[in-house]
């Protein structure tokens, strides 16, 4: 039986805590141990000095765009994008075309991923049929088929009665319902945060509020209906203050933040970039701090990138035409750093919301480094400085507001299921 | 000092600004010749390209063009490629190869022409993007005021209607400001940006706090087809409430001067008799245009010029 030895590095459990200079046994692509000084004979050893040993990290918000965009990103250009910013499990979202609103379109993920990708992926199915907040999902079906959650990300499901509805089903169900909160008729034509930056470029602003109410709604349809709710890509100070008390209530809710709305403000959007043009918008600074302390008190679950891949030919048009959206794999680890450099939340406590907390809002059961569990594994050097260059990277598409920019901390080498699939200087190993 | 383009006022400097307003007073005195031409951009090409309609600011750059002896060529959205889906980028860039020496550009949203600069080696001058700046226009009035009032700072100018959708008042705040000029801004709140205090202005929620005393009322167009964004209930009450007349402006000062941008919605933002009578100086602003816009020319086009005119004595 293979036995692989990483050794030597500061290993970070956030299920059990362990944040120490240890070795990570692996055997037949499980943990075996985690320990002092474990023992190297007969295994193969990665020499971990100076790196972090993470369980392999968990993004609960992608477009992996697969099937129907194809140009924009694939299942195995996605996967190899995710690994190599030390992703071993992502769950991609349903606004595929066909939308994946159907049993026969989460087999065709699943499969594709089995063959494909180096990284687990779990389908989250639509929640309502066309992602049109209409009609609910056969979500027993989707279950059956391999989805863990339900979504029409994107889109807002403007009518409660509706919401209401699809909440209590898939309270029965036993799984999440995440939801895209922004009212849109509050959102209008806003394409960038409405506030000094939408007053001085004279675009259309989106303002917080839209959010905010959506998000009130939401939690108290969860009040109503006990449904696990879960808030992606929260960006507004309004929304972090009512989850933070709806969780006090008592509510069954969980969140996520990206790490551009932890990273970037609306500012960004000065020089027209559409690469700064995201749904929600980035928000003020105020915003961001909120984001920010949200994330290190725990109101936040979990960092989620919401990769949202699109070709250049669709980003570099007129802002108000662009689709919103930026890829985020390969600068996570780097962006999200800046906040344990700032001293704004541990190194623990960060792995955490990448890693066990993301899974436990999917039911997986992955993300720790428990004996017995699938070895996946992300070793991460946090000072390592690069430059990023999306066309050096593996998606498909190259619409990141970091192009170019100076990097701290570096995904170096990543292990699913045993298997070494990534390594900096080598690339992608696997298919 | 003026850059290689012409994007925004936001990025200029008061000295910027007087430098512009100088040259065009000398363009002034080539619009009084009997011969209206001078031969300062013989040769040079300039690519009118206008994605948005426009008639007087395409009229006025292409006069302005020609009388420098630029040859001007025009291009609008109708019956151009742009009806098959070909990028702005794309049509920039194809036109560039025919190596225009200065593109002027016209769109309805904010950033193209930086974003067209970006992509180009030749020079951009923004002929209005969205509601984002409309430099040349915000130049005009700037040299407007100033020749009707002999100077700029401790002016109080008052921009009364659609704020929120203007970029003629974004460029003209950043212009009044820059030149130490005090500015108001008026509207209901459905047609005020967010923070607009942040440009540097005071917001008056009432047509009689924003004209009380100033020396300049800038009346911007009402778009009737805003009515649909539902920015304001109806044209009987706007006309009521923000539009002026004379009886309005009563409460400004004795030697106040009226501005509008054109097209004038008479009975809507402004009554007709003050439409086209003093203290209106509408045409003036117009007649200003021209020689304003040969001033940005010669400044962005005739780098390591031939002098604009004969130096006056």
């Amino acid at each position: 039986m293979k036995r692989v030895l990483i050794q030597g590095g500061r290993v970070l459990d956030p299920q059990s805590g362990r944040d120490e200079v240890c070795d990570v046994l692996v055997e037949g692509g499980k943990i075996a141990a985690v320990d002092r000084e474990i023992a190297a004979e007969g295994c193969e050893v990665i020499d971990a000095g100076g790196c972090w040993v993470t369980p392999g990290l968990i993004d609960l918000h992608t477009h992996l765009r697969e099937p129907g965009q194809e140009y924009k990103e694939d299942i195995a250009s996605g996967g190899r994008s995710a690994v190599a910013g030390g992703f071993t499990t992502v769950a991609c979202m349903a606004n595929t075309h066909p939308v994946n609103d159907d049993p026969s379109v989460t087999d065709y993920i699943l499969d594709r991923a089995l063959h494909d990708s180096p990284a687990r992926v779990f389908p989250i199915a639509a929640a309502t049929q066309g992602l049109k907040g209409e009609l609910m999902t056969e979500m027993h079906a989707l279950v059956a088929a391999g989805a863990v959650a339900f979504s029409d990300d994107g889109k807002t499901i403007m009518d409660a009665g509706v919401m209401r509805r699809v909440l209590d089903y898939a309270h029965g169900v036993g799984r999440p319902v995440i939801v895209h909160a922004e009212d849109c008729t509050l959102v209008g034509e806003g394409v960038v945060n409405e506030g000094l930056v939408s007053t001085r470029l004279g675009l259309p602003g989106n303002p917080a509020t839209a959010e905010v109410i959506q998000v009130a709604r939401d939690l108290h349809l969860a009040e109503l209906t006990g449904c696990h709710l879960h808030v992606a890509h929260v960006s507004t100070a309004g929304a972090v203050d009512l989850i933070r008390a709806a969780r006090d209530r008592g509510i069954f809710v969980t969140a996520e933040v990206t790490p551009h709305h932890l990273a970037l403000t609306d500012e960004a959007t000065l020089n027209f970039d559409t690469n700064a043009k995201m749904a929600p918008p980035l928000r003020s600074a105020e915003d961001r701090d909120a984001c920010r302390r949200g994330l290190a008190d725990g109101t936040l679950d979990a960092v989620a990138t919401d990769h949202a891949p699109h070709a250049v030919q669709e980003k570099d048009v007129e802002f108000t035409k662009a689709p919103p959206g930026i890829i985020g794999f390969e600068t996570a680890i780097p962006v999200v750093l800046d906040l344990v450099r700032e001293g704004i939340l541990s190194p623990l406590e960060l792995i955490r919301r990448m890693t066990i907390n993301p899974a436990r809002i999917l039911h997986l059961e992955y993300g720790t480094l428990t004996p017995g569990v699938p070895a996946d594994i992300t070793l991460i050097d946090p000072e390592k400085s690069w430059v990023y260059d999306p066309a050096k990277g593996y998606s498909k598409s190259r619409n990141s507001p970091w192009t170019g920019k100076p990097m701290q901390g570096r995904v170096v080498s990543v292990l699913v299921g045993g298997e070494p699939v990534y390594d900096v200087e080598r690339g992608i190993l696997t298919p | 000092m003026i850059g290689r383009d012409l994007l925004a006022i936001s990025d200029l400097t008061a000295e910027d600004l007087w430098k512009i307003l100088e040259t065009a007073e000398h363009m002034q005195e080539v619009g009084r010749r009997d011969i209206k031409k001078v031969p300062t951009l013989r040769g040079r090409t300039i690519i009118n390209l206008f994605f948005e309609s426009s008639t007087r600011t395409r009229t006025s750059f292409e006069i302005a063009g020609k009388r420098l002896s630029a040859d001007v060529v025009n291009f609008s959205s109708s019956g151009s490629s742009l009806s098959k889906d070909e990028s702005i980028l794309d049509t920039a860039l194809t036109l560039e190869a025919m190596a225009p020496d200065v593109v002027v550009v016209r769109h309805g949203v904010a950033g193209v022409p930086r974003r067209i600069a970006d992509a180009l080696d030749a020079p951009v001058i923004n002929a209005g993007d969205g509601a984002h700046e409309h430099p040349t226009q915000a130049l005009l009035d700037l040299f407007t005021v100033y020749q009707e009032k002999g100077h700029l700072e401790g002016l109080s100018v008052a921009i009364v209607g659609d704020i929120l959708n203007s970029r003629v008042a974004r460029s003209n705040i950043h212009a009044f400001t820059k030149m130490g000029a005090e500015v108001r801004v008026a509207a209901p709140p459905t047609m005020l940006p967010v923070g607009v205090e942040s440009l540097g202005v005071k917001p008056c929620t009432s047509l009689r706090e924003a004209v009380d005393g100033v020396d300049v009322v800038m009346v911007l167009r009402i778009q009737l087809e805003r009515l649909s964004g539902a920015l304001f209930p109806s044209v009987r009450e706007y006309a009521a409430t923000f539009g002026l007349d004379r009886e309005k402006l009563r409460y400004a000062k004795d030697d106040v001067i009226v501005m509008h941008p054109g097209p004038v919605n008479r009975g809507v933002e402004l009554a007709p008799d003050l439409a086209d009578h003093r203290p209106s100086v509408i045409l003036e602003q117009v007649r200003n245009g021209v020689a304003l816009r040969m001033a940005v020319l010669y400044l962005i086009a005739g780098r390591a010029p031939a002098p604009i005119a004969e130096p006056k004595q």
